[in-house]
Order: structure tokens, then sequence, then C-alpha cells
């Protein structure tokens, strides 16, 4: 019952924001019937619509996940974004300097950017825990100064990001670009930091497609967060002080720590995007490689309602939408995909909105809170 | 004036009211009394059109009327001022009284003319309040008094109050009661929600008393006293007076020598307080609310930053000014806090998680390396709520769906499992239905015969006056006196409490 009350209203609102997304798409000119039948079949193919569904999930989970446990205490940590480009650069930065990566000059003498290489036992640890802890540290600093001076983390966390996003280009310009190479990206990463596509052992599933072991992690956190935050004391602690700091300081809890950890915690979420895109898909940092991630988290942990289970769901959503985006680009009329933001827009604007739906249902009863 | 006829209310499985009858005589005070969850806020809301009945009639003015929203009932001449104020916060007194009524075109509000009505209004009933405060600089009372301005505003004829007393000081409750006679002299009806006898004694006209959804009496105030009044809303004899043994004082638990809390954060601050309390014994501490109790609790429990404190606390010969609340609980102080919704509860969290505030760092609560033992906790909250009578005795419900006495039980149950040789104890009985405050003073007693020492802070002179062994009395942040609670009369208490004391206790 419980469970079903939560479920409700993210799925109401899909609903609807599919309905109202089937009228602007006929009003275009469109057969919505079709259009949706584009979107959802060419996501939900086997292998390669689930298995680019899923791919493009994963980076969801990750930062929805780091949102949500952010919000549990609280915090709202518009940094993810800031966070995982900074936990990635981190990621493919030990990934060659340990992995060994030589590449071939102008002249055609090798260029040495590592410093040793490490076998894969060691590297692609080392290069997981990279990415927590510069995205945990990158998260930290803003509760940091929210702990400590009263720093609004909204502003802080963008802030962050700009600083984020302008290092981490400025280190792969000048020093990390393979010479001549025209794209904003890092030269590659040591082979042996390269994390297993899932098609190289499931059967049926091609391993051409991205979709590798990044994807199994992002459900271990799933598990993993939701043990942290309901199963030990110090989810309690985090949980308390988002509910009620003042409680949470009657309780003997140190409030300014517990904004510290979550920060951390949400940003180490953050910063494993890093891991499925550099380990996992590309082999080196290659910019500007979020398609929005950490904002889109906002929007997956808000349709999730800052739980894990919600959160996977909503990833998924999200990443069968931008699948089916594409397709609806390609083979539709006149729909663009950008019906899938529309979309995406809709859905949030109704979860947001979820008084709206209270005030009529809680009529018959059924959301009531028991007040006499 | 106003009369509910059968009204019927229920909200899913509960029947919140059973064919109840109402009738209010035009020019009187008429109170309704029971305990919290007895029905009869929402008897009052459906009589104001936040709920609609599901069956029943309600007639005003001899006549039946249809009330489905308040718009119709504001419309029918009736007002209703609720527990928790409805006011914007940063605007001025008239702009909240006109807000939704604003006089004036749709364009430009015609705010003169509204503050000569406002002014009006408040000479009439001698409210004194000036249209152009802004909310926030005003005491509560002060709020309250803008809350019956708005509704005297929309021409109410009917006010329909719900706890008002609830927020206010002892002198301020003298100075409500007054308006309200003065509106039942110009002919205006009043109907107060109330649990506190001695309130219905005091102002009411006729009593209507409620139980489990039902009225089961109407009487004439002058016609009955309160220990039948408390014996119809709990449905059996209540013990009005606390009875306990004497005090037999043990060791001192608690010392404190020159404790001062700097003022901050709105609170007037704690000068110079030195006082003791001995294992076994209840000391009370009398004073009118914001005269530094609430420093004084939460410099002993480690709640203020020890940069605001100065002076000695010593727990049993040690020395704990500068230790943290954690430390303090770990060393038996254990506190229960006035507000128990900012700071003794998480509403959104359970009861079983509510069990453990404060506990969860450690055994049993933890069972292994960082991990909760989900199920003994449940378990044991589950032991604690039947000991403590929690009602209802579910501990997955989240606190929130509580009465405030069920809430209180809550913590005290807590907070006593500690084994406490402390107890800080503040406002215990506030917002707590008659039969909860019966078993808390009980439980109070009891713990105080185990050996453990308590302070105990109450805005309810009867309260403290009738449980404390030893009484402090508080006023503007200093011990002004103490009295043997025995023996001083309310007015000698009284007159400490607003500064007019003989003799300085320092």
């Amino acid at each position: 019952m419980k469970l079903l009350r939560e479920l409700l209203f993210p799925v109401i609102a899909v609903l609807v924001a599919f309905v109202v997304g089937g009228v602007i798409v006929w009003v275009i000119g469109d057969n919505p019937f079709e259009v949706y039948g584009l979107l959802l079949g060419s996501a939900l193919t086997w292998p390669d619509g689930i298995g680019y569904t899923l791919f493009y999930a994963t980076p969801l989970i990750f930062t929805g996940l780091a949102v949500a446990v952010a919000f549990r205490c609280g915090l709202l940590n518009i940094g993810a974004e800031g966070q995982l480009y900074a936990a990635a650069f981190a990621c493919a930065w030990v990934s060659i300097k340990l992995g060994g990566t030589v590449i071939k000059g102008f002249d055609g003498s090798p260029i040495a950017y590592g410093w040793a290489s490490l076998p894969a036992v060691l590297l692609v640890p080392l290069a997981l825990a990279a990415a927590m802890v510069v995205g945990g540290a990158w998260g930290a600093v803003p509760g940091w100064l929210k702990a400590r001076f009263g720093a609004h983390e909204v502003i802080t966390t963008i802030m962050m990001n700009f600083i984020a996003v302008s290092l981490v280009s400025y280190f792969t310009q000048y020093y990390y670009k393979a010479p001549g190479d025209p794209i904003m990206e890092s030269v590659p990463i040591g082979e042996s930091a390269h994390i297993a596509r899932l098609g190289s052992f499931v059967p049926g599933l091609p391993e051409r497609l991205p979709l590798n072991v990044a994807f199994l992690l992002a459900i271990l956190a799933c598990v993993l967060v939701y043990v942290f935050l309901w199963r030990t004391k110090w989810g309690y602690e985090i949980r308390a002080t988002g509910a009620n700091p003042s409680a949470a300081e009657y309780g003997g809890i140190n409030v300014r720590k517990q904004i510290i950890l979550a920060m951390a915690v949400s940003g180490a979420l953050a910063g494993m995007v890093g891991i499925n895109e550099v380990l996992g898909y590309r082999y080196r940092y290659y910019h500007e490689f979020s398609a929005s991630y950490g904002f889109t988290g906002i929007a997956v942990a808000l349709l999730g309602r800052n739980h894990p289970v919600g959160v996977f769901l909503a990833a998924i959503l999200f990443g069968m939408l931008i699948r089916g985006g594409i397709f609806v680009d390609a083979f539709s009329q006149h729909v663009t995909k950008d019906l899938v933001e529309v979309l995406q827009a809709i859905v949030i604007l109704f979860v947001a909105a979820e008084a709206l739906f209270r005030g009529p249902f809680s009529r018959f009863g059924l959301l009531k809170r028991s007040k006499v | 004036m106003l009369e509910l006829r059968a009204i019927t209310k229920r909200f899913g499985e509960v029947l919140a009211n059973d064919h109840i009858d109402i009738r209010v005589e035009p020019g009187t005070i008429h109170a309704i009394v029971g305990e919290n969850g007895a029905g009869k806020s929402t008897a009052m809301r459906i009589a104001y059109g936040f709920y609609t009945a599901d069956s029943g009639e309600i007639v005003v003015d001899g006549e039946p009327r249809q009330i489905q929203t308040p718009h119709d009932a504001i419309r029918l001449g009736i007002g209703m001022v609720h527990q928790h104020f409805m006011l914007v916060d940063t605007m001025t007194v008239a702009e909240n009284i006109v807000l939704g009524a604003e006089p004036g075109s749709a364009a430009a509000i015609d705010l003169t003319k509204a503050l000569g009505e406002i002014r009006a209004l408040s000479n009439e009933f001698r409210l004194s309040v000036d249209p152009n405060a802004v909310i926030h600089d005003l005491s509560v009372g002060q709020q309250q008094r803008v809350e019956l301005l708005k509704a005297l505003y929309r021409r109410a004829r009917l006010l329909i109050l719900d706890e008002p007393t609830a927020v206010l000081t002892p002198q301020e409750v003298e100075e409500f009661f007054a308006i309200l006679r003065r509106m039942r002299e110009q002919g205006k009806t009043v109907i107060i929600i109330t649990h506190k006898l001695s309130e219905v004694l005091a102002i009411s006209d006729d009593v209507t008393v409620m139980r489990d959804g039902r009225v089961v009496g109407r009487v004439k105030t002058k016609e009955t006293n309160a220990a039948e009044l408390a014996r119809m809303m709990v449905g059996r004899d209540v013990l009005l007076r606390v009875e306990k043994p004497d005090a037999r004082p043990g060791e001192t638990v608690l010392s404190v020598q020159r404790l001062s809390v700097t003022a901050g954060g709105g609170e007037r601050g704690l000068r110079d307080v030195s006082f003791q309390v001995r294992a076994g014994e209840i000391v009370g501490v009398a004073g009118v609310e914001g005269n530094g109790q609430t420093e004084l609790i939460e410099a002993l429990a480690g709640l203020v930053p020890a940069a605001r404190v100065s002076g000695e606390i010593r727990f049993r010969e040690r020395d704990v000014t500068r230790t943290s609340a954690r430390e303090r609980y770990e060393l038996g102080i254990a506190h229960v806090p006035e507000d128990r919704h900012r700071r003794g509860l998480l509403l959104d969290f359970d009861l079983s998680e509510n069990s453990i505030l404060g506990l969860h760092y450690r055994r049993p609560a933890v069972s292994a390396g960082p991990l909760l033992d989900l199920s003994g906790i449940r378990a044991r909250a589950l032991e604690m709520i039947q000991d403590f009578d929690v009602r209802p005795a579910n501990p997955d419900l989240p606190a929130r769906a509580l009465s405030g006495g069920n809430q209180q039980k809550l913590i005290i149950g807590r907070e006593f499992g500690l084994g406490p040789k402390l107890l800080l104890i503040s406002q215990p009985t506030r917002g707590v239905d008659i039969g909860a405050i019966e078993f808390i003073h009980r439980k109070l007693v009891e713990l105080r015969d185990e050996g453990c020492a308590i302070l105990l802070v109450s805005a309810e002179l009867e309260e403290v006056t009738s449980l404390a062994d030893r009484l402090l009395v508080i006023y503007h942040g200093r011990l002004v006196g103490e009295v043997d609670p025995r023996q001083a009369t309310q007015e000698e208490i009284g007159l400490l409490m607003t500064g007019g004391g003989k003799a300085n206790a320092e």
C-alpha cells in the first residue's frame, strides 16, 4: 500500500506527460501513436534498444542517487555536473599516468604520458577510487562552506560547476591532449584500465554496444545507497538532519558533519559517472561528454522520490526517452527529438506540482494525512 | 445562532463525527471541550466549510444553510481563528487584515479606508493593535488579536476559536478573556475549542463535551465543575491533583554555579544563575515564558554553543560545562524538550525510528559495525509504546500521525528508558489531553521516587506548584526567588514571576 502510494504520482505524471506530448505531436502534424510506437519500440528492441537504453540510464542512476542522498540531508546538490566532470578527468588522469599511455608523436617517435604501467587488478580499483574521491571532494567543498559559513549550497555548487568544467578543459587542452588532435579530448587511457562491456559475457548482447560494467556498479550503488540511508546509523543521522536539524542536534547529531558527509557521498556518486564514460565507453577523457547528466539527475531524483528504487526506474525511463528520441528525430515526419525534452519537462512539472493532484484526491480520502 | 444537527463525518476508517448536535445560543461564549481526537476541531471545520459533512444539517439563524467553503461561512457571518496563525510575516497588520477582502478597485487598494475601519474595530473591542505594525514585530498574543480583527473586519458575528490559549502566557490569557467578554457584550457569539478545564470554567456560558466523535454532554457552565467535565471527557474519574509522597532527596546531582547564557537569536539570555538539584527531588522553575527558561534547559542539555555559555555546570561532581549534548546524554542527562515538533521528534520518521533518536549510534540500536538492528529497534519500540500507552500502538506510523499527547508520551518513554540520573523536562503537558497529563505526572513522580533528579519547567503555574518539591522563580533571565510550593500562594509566586519579588535568592 505504501509502495503503491509512492508510485502513484510519478506514474500519473508520466502518463499525463505522454498524453500532453501526444497532443503536441498531433498538433505538429504527426500521428502520436506512430511516434510513440517509434519512441518506445526503438528503446526496447533486443539487443540494441535495450542495450543503449541501459547505457544512457547508467549516468542518470549515478547522478539521480547523488541528488537523492543530498536531498535526504535537506540539501539541493546542483553541482553533480561539476562533480562528475572533475571525477571523470581524475579517473582518466590516473588511468593515463598509471596505465602507461604511450602515443606516437608527429615524427613517429613515442611520447610517454604514463609514469607506470599497472596491471588491471590495481589500476581499475585506483581509477574507480580516483573518480569517487575527486567527485566526493568536489561535493564536500560546498558542504564545508555551508557547514562552516552558512553559504547556500545551491549557489556554491553552481559556482563549483563552472570551476570544474574550466579547470578540466584547461588541463586537457594544455597537458593531456595528443599533439595535433583537433578534438578536446585526452590521450587514451592505458588498456589495463578498460572495464568490460557487458556484451563480452552476456549472451546475445554484441560487444559493440557501449553498455559496460558501470551499469552493474550503478545497480550495486542503488543497493548500497539504500542500505546506507535506511540501515546504518550514518544514514539515520543524515536523514534526521534533513528531516529536522533542530531535532537532530537534540539527538546529539553533529549537523555540520552530516552536511559535509552527505555532500561528499553525493559527489562521490556523481563522480562514478566518470567510470561509465572513461573506463567503459570512450577510454579517454572527452571534454563536454556530459549531456547535462548532473542536471537531469535532479529530475531523475525528483521523479524517483529520492529513493534508490525510484531513481533506478526513473533513470531507465529517461534512458528510454534519450534512446527513442534519436529514432523519433530520424524517422518521423515532423517531430524532432526535442519531443523528448518536452516530455521530460512535462513529467517534472507534474511531479513538482504534485500538490495540484493532492487537492482533488484528498477529497476522496485517498491520500489524507490523518488529521482530526 | 448556530446549530449543527446530526452531523456525521468519516475519514476513511475513522468516524470523526458521529451524529453530533451542537446548539450555540446567540450572544454567548460556548466552549467545546474534549480530548485530542474527540472530533471537536472536525465539527468546527465543518461549520466553517473546510470539510463537508457526510450527512447532517447546519442551521444558521434558524435557517438550514449549505456551507461548502469558508467563503460561504464568512458570508453568513462565521469567522474562525486557527491554532496556527495564518498571517504574512513581512506585511503590516492592516495589509494582513484586508488580504483577500481588499477595499477599493481591482487596481488600487484603498488602505486609508481600511485603516479607519480597523482602528474603529480595535478601539471598540480595546484590542490595542497598531494597524501599521509589521507582523513579525508583534508578540504571539498581539498576533492573535490581529487574527480576531481579521474575522471582525469580515463582519463575523460568530467567532470560532481553535485552542486559542495554547500559545499564550498566563497574563495574555487574562487579557484575551477580557477581550472575549467585551465581544460578548457587543453581541458577538464565540465558540472556543479547548481542553483546559480551568479556562472553560472561567470564560464560557455553555459547554458541549465531546468524546470519541460523539457529543457526550451539554451543560451550563454555572451548573458544573472541573471534576464532572473531566469525567465526561475521559469517560472515567480523573485525578486532577497530583498525589505524591514527600520527597526524600539524596546527594546533589546537578550543581549550577553562576551560569550565564548571552542573549542571541531572539532569546533574552540567562544571567548568573546558581542552584542545585538533588537525587529524588523535583525542582520546578516557574516564570512567564521567554524569561530564560529555554536558555537554561538548553544550556544544561548542551544545546547552546559553548561560546555563549559561561559559569559552571557540575553533574555528579563532574564539570560538564564544555561537553557535547551526546556526552551529557551518555552520562545520564535526559531531556524532554519544550517544543516537541521542533526539537523532540522527527515528524516524518516512524515511531520506531523516533524511539532511538539520541541512542541511534550505539548498542542496542546498532547491531554490527554501522548497521542498525531494525527488527530489534521495532520490537523495543513496540514494548515502549505499550508501557507508555502511546496510541495508536503502531511503531510503523509516522510521528506526525499521533496526537500531541501521544507524541509527548513517546518522547517521555524514550527519555525515561535511558534510566536517567537527571531529567530536564520542559512544558511536559503542553497541548496534551487530560488523560495523558495524569499519566505523565504519575510517571514523573515515579521517576523521582526511583532516585532521579528532575528539573521541571512549565508555564502552567498549577503544574509546577503541584509537582515540584522546591520551586525556583525566574524573571528576566535571573532566578529571583525560591519558594516552598506547598506554602506559597499563587499570588506570591505570580508577583515574583512579574519582577515584583521581595527577596532575591542570589
